[in-house]
């Protein structure tokens, strides 16, 4: 589904560049969740964004569902993110202009893929059936990251990544929150990769990694 | 009288021809194409000589008087015509060659009334008329010289004579006691050892008598006037810078014109002495002496106020003394001119003019 | 703490030189824009002073004859009874203003410095006619030269343009008016003798504003222009400081925990902005300067064309609106800057608002704002109901453009919810475009209000402009309906010329034509053969029957419609001219002509004015021959190339000289409309900082920054369409409201409103390309932009 070979990237600073990634290899089976955790600037959020096609690798690999990333020019990745990549933030992210439900369907009906079925049944299923007509802004953090989450769950991706999907959220809606983003991951059969610095929520997931000065170990306990 | 040609010199000079001022104090020295020149063996000729002469290039008719107010007080009158040419000839309209320039003044020990006019010639403003009649009228705007004649006598026998300024005026009647006289050579006044000259007579003869409306109000006043008349086209020399003249008339009745023109040297003094019945006596070139004594500041100019006069031959010595000695005329072209009493060898009255101070 | 603060607040500027840039550009453009009118103005403002000033017309009374007749004769009487007077003779000659003066008698407060006084060196060629004073640049006009030949021209600046003063003996000859006198200058010097003369009348000296009140529409439509122009220009002042408060939001928050007090922060930026308006102020008045040097000569041709004014075409520098210019830049800055100062002195920085909060607040403002514009709507239709007069029809400019400007918002916004319902069935990106729209309206609005007022001055000024001209080219095709027109030098001349054209061509009809007062105003009258070319050419806007037979019988006159509007003459009222009065059995249109005018038959007038002589003629001939007569009319009578002219020679002239009356309306609707393209794009630049979370996750989920950076572009072209398409509406009501009221009381003629589809179309590109450009720049800078900037609206660390 996802693999990650020796995947190199840095960032020019003031001082120079700055290495973040220096070689991380992973793998994720279709329909596994896999946990990446790690300190603030470990590289997790850049090996996300580098996964979703929103920023170029320096070196290594990565394809996506039989798609390698690295062939791809800028339209063609867009094409990936549309088609095959959903995306939670931990700012939520919505389209202030939208109301939920237009939210909601975004992605779907850019990739072409909107099922009213299953987007009745993704609102409904993270409560936001009353909500559709509201504005981002008229909704609690919880509430916009429910959008958040059906959102990029309503295309059916193939692959659902999730940056700090509860940092935002205080324990018990993020606990609802992860719970719902979990069985709905499992129900629509999709690949999830989370970034998050809790271990709890880590512990949730099918398998963890933990991410330190750029690599990638398998040690389950700091 | 040169001094009135300084005047209409200079006032032509500056205004009228366009030329800067050059050539001394006048503008004169240069012979102007197309005027008329004076003429020694022309004979004048009257009444038809009292009018304009508009193919000379300057003329005038230049009369002071001193006089007695019923206060007992002295007083000097002044009313002048200028006339002067840019081209010979009049025409109608403004298109008119000539034009005008009147100057009144009345004089007292401490004050000293001045007015000026300007006219164009060609459209009525002013000018100098003799009709058929004899009647004979002399006017710029209100003011005027007005013949009141009768039958056989001179056209200027008899005057009316008024002017006003802003602060003063005057209406007298004048009458002739004596003849015309003629100056210089019959009529023919030579203005300097080059020979420039002048046509020139006077009426010395007036008796006056009228009122003067002044700022303290009107006064009577009788006395004696002079009248000169003179016309030319060239009458200075180029190195000539100003003009001391001086009319006098003594209590024997005798008369005398003099004048002093100024140069850089010994200068060119000349003048008339005129007997009681009006004979003219010519003084030969030189024969005035005229020698200033005191000076007095006027118009930020030392002027002098005080004069010896003396002619050898008549045992003639006299000292003339400015009734005011601030009798500027502070005109376009400015000069002194005011009455003068006569002590000396002869006591009398008279007028004293000086430019070019 | 002052000096640190001031360093740390100005740091801001050196991290966004563009915004700086902006800022002061939009300030310097709008006090250009006004300051150049202003400027123009003034020195309109100052050459009729001098036109009315001159010879002390202002001050010292004059005499004048009761039956208008003066002669020398009559100056010499009253010289003679002490009158303190001196004679002006004024006249006209070849578009030139002759003056006539006496200088030994003129009083010397009608002395005209440089003229050549008593006791001066140049006043003997003064008074010999060979010298003449002109104001400087009228020397270099054509025509003028040819009409002083001979005389020796010399330069008075304190002259108006196109006037002559010279000696009156000189005058008389120029005018050709030997012993006349026009009015005679009383010397306040001096006292009067007594009572006047019978037959003569004392004029009070006036002040008289007669060219000031004349001209006053042309001077306020500037102004007008000016103001609009201003107004545009703030809103990119206004765009900039926004943006510059906003992100410097977080340092005044950090300034005052560190112990700067709300009073001195507003005070230091109070003063930051300040200095800003002083150093943009001084720019904008060079601007303002180059402006109205440029536009000045056009001007001075609108002035002259339209209502004889003489106005230089060279421009002072006047302390007036130098001062001016840069108060209107501090009050400018002051007004725009005037909520974010409120923002810094009152409010305490708490977390800023989420741009969606924002719109939520823009929807409560834009319901004020449309109901205001309902409002002043209102009054507009309320003043052109029950208002008369100029102001009244400006007022009705007035609160027709601010009323539309300020309804436009609320109207863009139900216009977009429209099309963002109607679009959600098209596609979920189309449904984002429009939603996006609206997101954007707020911070658009002003800029959209300013293209608005841009575009609908352009329709309007267009429509108004090509009316006239549509107008003016079918008039002169009708009134210019004969094929060559001559004029003789002398009446032998013009004698022999008739004789000898009489058998050659279709018809000789002689034009005669006398300057005199009508009904109190200098104006012209004609007179006209009977002949068929006038029956069914001229251009009579109301007649009686019969018209040309009572005409021609001289018992009937017509009267040009601008005397008809402003003496309120209808037809079969009683017109009062010189030998007597006629009866107005027709009106006509006269465009182009300030001055009231009448026709009365060619008899009528010869025995009215036996003095004027017929020297002009215009031929009737076969189109086909005009060529070869006119060539031998000059090779046979000598006739001078200007004798001559021909049907198109004349409309070519006149169409030049229409061209050149609108030329400078023209110039500043363009200026305006790039003022507008720019307040667009520095309120987009202002936007786009902010847009960017708003575009992040849309480009997360699939989209290119290339294809965000063209909806960005089509988005802002397209509300400059929708602005477009509202401005259209406006401006053709801007431009009826110009020629139905406005043009009506300022000019004096009304005319028929037409309409320019073609030009619409222009409109539609311009207001595109406007958008186009403005948001050309911020496209590209998006579809330039790294991700790693788009990423940062990710970042957890936010």
């Amino acid at each position: 589904m996802l693999h990650v070979n020796d995947v190199r990237k840095s960032y020019p600073t003031a001082e120079g560049l700055v290495s973040v990634l220096a070689g991380v290899s992973l793998d994720l089976d279709a329909g596994q969740s896999l946990a990446l955790t790690g300190e603030s600037g470990s590289g997790k959020s850049t090996l996300l964004h580098l996964v979703a096609g929103l920023d170029a690798v320096d070196g290594g690999t990565i394809s996506v569902a039989g798609t390698a990333l690295e062939g791809l020019d800028d339209k063609g990745r867009a094409e990936l993110r549309r088609d095959r990549i959903g995306l939670v933030f931990q700012q939520f992210n919505l389209i202030p202009s939208l109301d939920v439900g237009a939210n909601l369907a975004f992605q779907a009906r850019l990739a072409g893929r909107h099922d009213r079925g299953w987007s009745t049944h993704l609102a409904e299923a993270l409560g936001l059936a009353g909500l559709l007509n509201r504005y981002p802004e008229q909704l609690s953090g919880g509430q916009q990251q429910r959008v958040a989450i059906g959102r990029a769950l309503a295309a059916r991706p193939a692959l659902i990544l999730a940056d700090e999907p509860t940092g935002n959220l205080d324990e018990a809606s993020g606990d609802a929150v992860m719970g719902l983003m979990l069985g709905l991951v499992a129900k629509a059969g999709a690949s999830l990769l989370m970034v998050t610095h809790s271990e709890r929520l880590a512990a949730r997931l099918d398998r963890r990694l933990h991410l330190r000065a750029g690599r990638l170990s398998d040690r389950v306990q700091p | 009288m040169n001094a009135k040609t300084i005047l209409v010199g200079v006032w032509l000079g500056l205004a009228l021809a366009g030329a800067a001022v050059a050539q001394g104090f006048a503008d004169l020295g240069a012979t102007v194409e197309g005027f008329a020149l004076p003429d020694r063996d022309r004979v004048l000729e009257f009444p038809e000589d009292h009018a304009a002469h508009p193919d000379f290039r300057i003329e005038w008719w230049y009369l002071t008087a001193n006089l007695t107010g019923d206060d007992g007080a002295e007083y000097g009158v002044q009313w002048t015509l200028f006339r002067s040419a840019t081209a010979p000839g009049e025409t109608e309209g403004w298109q008119s060659p000539q034009a005008w320039m009147g100057h009144a003044a009345v004089t007292t020990a401490d004050a000293h009334h001045v007015a000026e006019r300007l006219a164009r010639g060609g459209v009525g403003q002013a000018g100098v008329t003799l009709n058929s009649g004899a009647a004979f009228r002399a006017w710029i705007d209100d003011w005027e010289m007005l013949s009141d004649t009768a039958p056989g006598e001179d056209a200027l026998d008899r005057l009316a004579l008024t002017a006003r300024g802003d602060d003063f005026g005057y209406a007298l009647d004048l009458t002739a006691e004596g003849p015309l006289v003629l100056q210089g050579d019959g009529g023919y006044s030579v203005k300097s050892a080059d020979g420039q000259a002048s046509h020139y007579y006077s009426q010395p003869f007036y008796a006056v008598s009228g009122t003067l409306d002044l700022p303290g109000g009107p006064v009577a006043v009788t006395g004696h006037a002079w009248l000169d008349r003179e016309w030319s086209s060239q009458p200075l020399a180029e190195d000539q810078t100003g003009w001391d003249w001086f009319s006098l008339s003594f209590e024997g009745g005798e008369k005398l014109m003099g004048f002093d023109l100024r140069d850089g040297g010994e200068g060119f003094t000349s003048g008339t002495w005129i007997a009681a019945d009006g004979t003219p006596s010519r003084l030969v070139p030189g024969a005035l002496q005229a020698d200033p004594l005191e000076y007095a500041t006027v118009a930020g100019r030392e002027v002098p106020v005080v004069w010896r006069l003396r002619l050898d031959d008549r045992a003639f010595d006299v000292t003339l003394r400015a009734v005011n000695p601030g009798a500027w005329m502070a005109t376009l072209v400015p000069y002194w001119e005011g009455p003068v009493r006569v002590t000396g060898s002869h006591t009398g009255r008279g007028y004293l003019e000086m430019t070019g101070y | 703490m002052i000096r640190a603060s001031l360093a740390a607040l100005l740091s801001h500027w050196w991290r966004h030189p563009l915004q700086l840039a902006m800022l002061l550009a939009g300030l310097a453009l709008a006090t250009g824009l006004w300051s150049g009118v202003q400027a123009i103005n003034a020195e309109a403002r100052a050459a009729y002073t001098r036109a009315e000033t001159v010879l002390g017309q202002d001050q010292l009374d004059r005499i004048v004859a009761t039956d208008g007749r003066l002669t020398v004769a009559r100056f010499a009487e009253l010289r003679q009874a002490g009158w303190p007077v001196s004679p002006l003779l004024e006249g006209r000659r070849a578009g030139l203003r002759i003056l006539g003066v006496e200088p030994l008698t003129l009083p010397r407060a009608a002395a005209v410095p440089g003229m050549p006084m008593l006791g001066s060196d140049d006043l003997g060629e003064f008074l010999a006619g060979r010298l003449v004073l002109v104001a400087p640049e009228t020397l270099d006009r054509p025509g003028v030269a040819e009409a002083l030949a001979g005389l020796k021209p010399q330069a008075a600046p304190d002259l108006p343009p196109m006037t002559v003063l010279a000696d009156i003996a000189a005058a008389e000859t120029l005018l050709g008016a030997r012993g006349e006198v026009t009015a005679l200058l009383i010397d306040p010097g001096r006292p009067l003798p007594g009572p006047l003369p019978s037959g003569l009348e004392r004029r009070v000296a006036v002040a008289d504003q007669g060219l000031a009140r004349l001209t006053d529409s042309f001077h306020l439509n500037l102004t007008a222009f000016g103001f609009l122009a201003f107004a545009v220009g703030i809103f990119i002042v206004h765009a900039a400081i926004g943006l510059a408060f906003e992100q410097r939001r977080p340092m005044f928050r950090t300034l005052r925990a560190l112990g700067v007090p709300a009073r001195t922060l507003g005070g230091l930026v109070l003063a930051e902005l300040l200095g800003f308006a002083l150093i943009a102020g001084l720019f904008g008045v060079g601007l303002g300067y180059g402006v109205a040097a440029a536009l000045l000569p056009d001007v001075a041709a609108t002035l002259g064309g339209l209502y004889g004014a003489a106005v230089p075409g060279v421009l002072e520098l006047r302390a007036g609106w130098i001062v001016a210019g840069l108060g209107m830049a501090v009050a400018g800055t002051l007004a725009a800057a005037g909520q974010g100062l409120w923002q810094v002195w009152r409010l305490p920085p708490l977390a800023s608002a989420t741009p969606r909060a924002w719109a939520v607040a823009a929807g409560a403002t834009r319901r004020l704002q449309a109901l205001c514009g309902l409002g002043l709507l209102t009054l507009a239709g309320g003043a052109l109901g029950f208002g008369s007069g100029l102001w009244a029809g400006f007022a009705v400019l007035a609160g027709l453009l601010l009323g539309a400007a300020l309804v436009l918002p609320g109207l863009m916004a139900l216009v977009l919810a429209a099309a963002g319902a109607r679009a959600r069935a098209r596609g979920v990106l189309s449904q984002w475009f429009w939603a996006d729209a609206r997101q954007q309206l707020p911070g658009l609005s002003l800029a959209l209000m300013a293209l608005l007022l841009a575009l609908a001055a352009n329709v309007g000024v267009g429509t108004m402009v090509g009316s006239f001209r549509a107008t003016f080219t079918g008039w002169l095709d009708q009134r210019l309906a004969s094929e060559l027109y001559l004029t003789a030098e002398t009446p032998a001349e013009a004698a022999r010329l008739r004789e000898w054209l009489e058998p050659r061509v279709l018809a000789v009809l002689p034009i005669v034509s006398t300057e005199t007062n009508l009904l109190g105003q200098p104006g012209d009258i004609y007179g006209i053969a009977d002949h068929a070319t006038y029956r069914d050419h001229w251009p009579l806007l109301s007649a009686l029957p019969e018209v040309w037979e009572a005409v021609a019988r001289g018992e009937a006159a017509l009267i040009n419609e601008q005397l008809s509007r402003r003496a309120g003459l209808g037809l079969g009222a009683v017109l009062d001219l010189p030998g007597g009065a006629l009866p107005v059995a027709g009106v006509y249109s006269d465009y182009g002509n300030p001055s009231p005018q009448a026709i009365i038959g060619l008899e009528a007038f010869g025995t009215r004015f036996p003095e004027v002589q017929v020297l002009r003629f215009a031929l009737r001939l076969p189109a086909t021959e005009v060529e070869a007569l006119a060539t031998i009319l000059r090779a046979e009578f000598g006739l001078r190339e200007t004798a001559i002219v021909d049907q198109a020679g004349i409309k070519a002239f006149s169409l030049r000289v229409f061209e050149r009356t609108f030329a400078v309306t023209g110039a500043l609707n363009t200026l305006t409309l790039a003022v507008a393209a720019l307040a667009m794009l520095a309120s987009l630049v202002t936007l786009s900082a902010s847009r960017l979370p708003q575009l992040a996750p849309v480009w997360a989920m699939g989209l290119t920054q290339a294809g965000l950076a063209g909806l960005d572009l089509a988005r802002t072209v397209m509300l400059a369409l929708l602005t477009a398409v509202a401005a259209l509406p406006l401006g053709l009501a801007l431009a009826w409201v110009l020629l139905a009221v406005v043009n009506v009381e300022a000019f004096g003629w009304r005319l028929p409103m037409q309409a320019f589809p073609g030009d619409w179309l222009w409109l539609f590109a311009a207001a595109g390309l406007a958008g186009g450009l403005a948001a050309l720049w911020p496209a590209v800078t998006l579809m330039r932009r790294r991700p790693a900037d788009l990423l940062r609206v990710f970042a957890n660390e936010r």
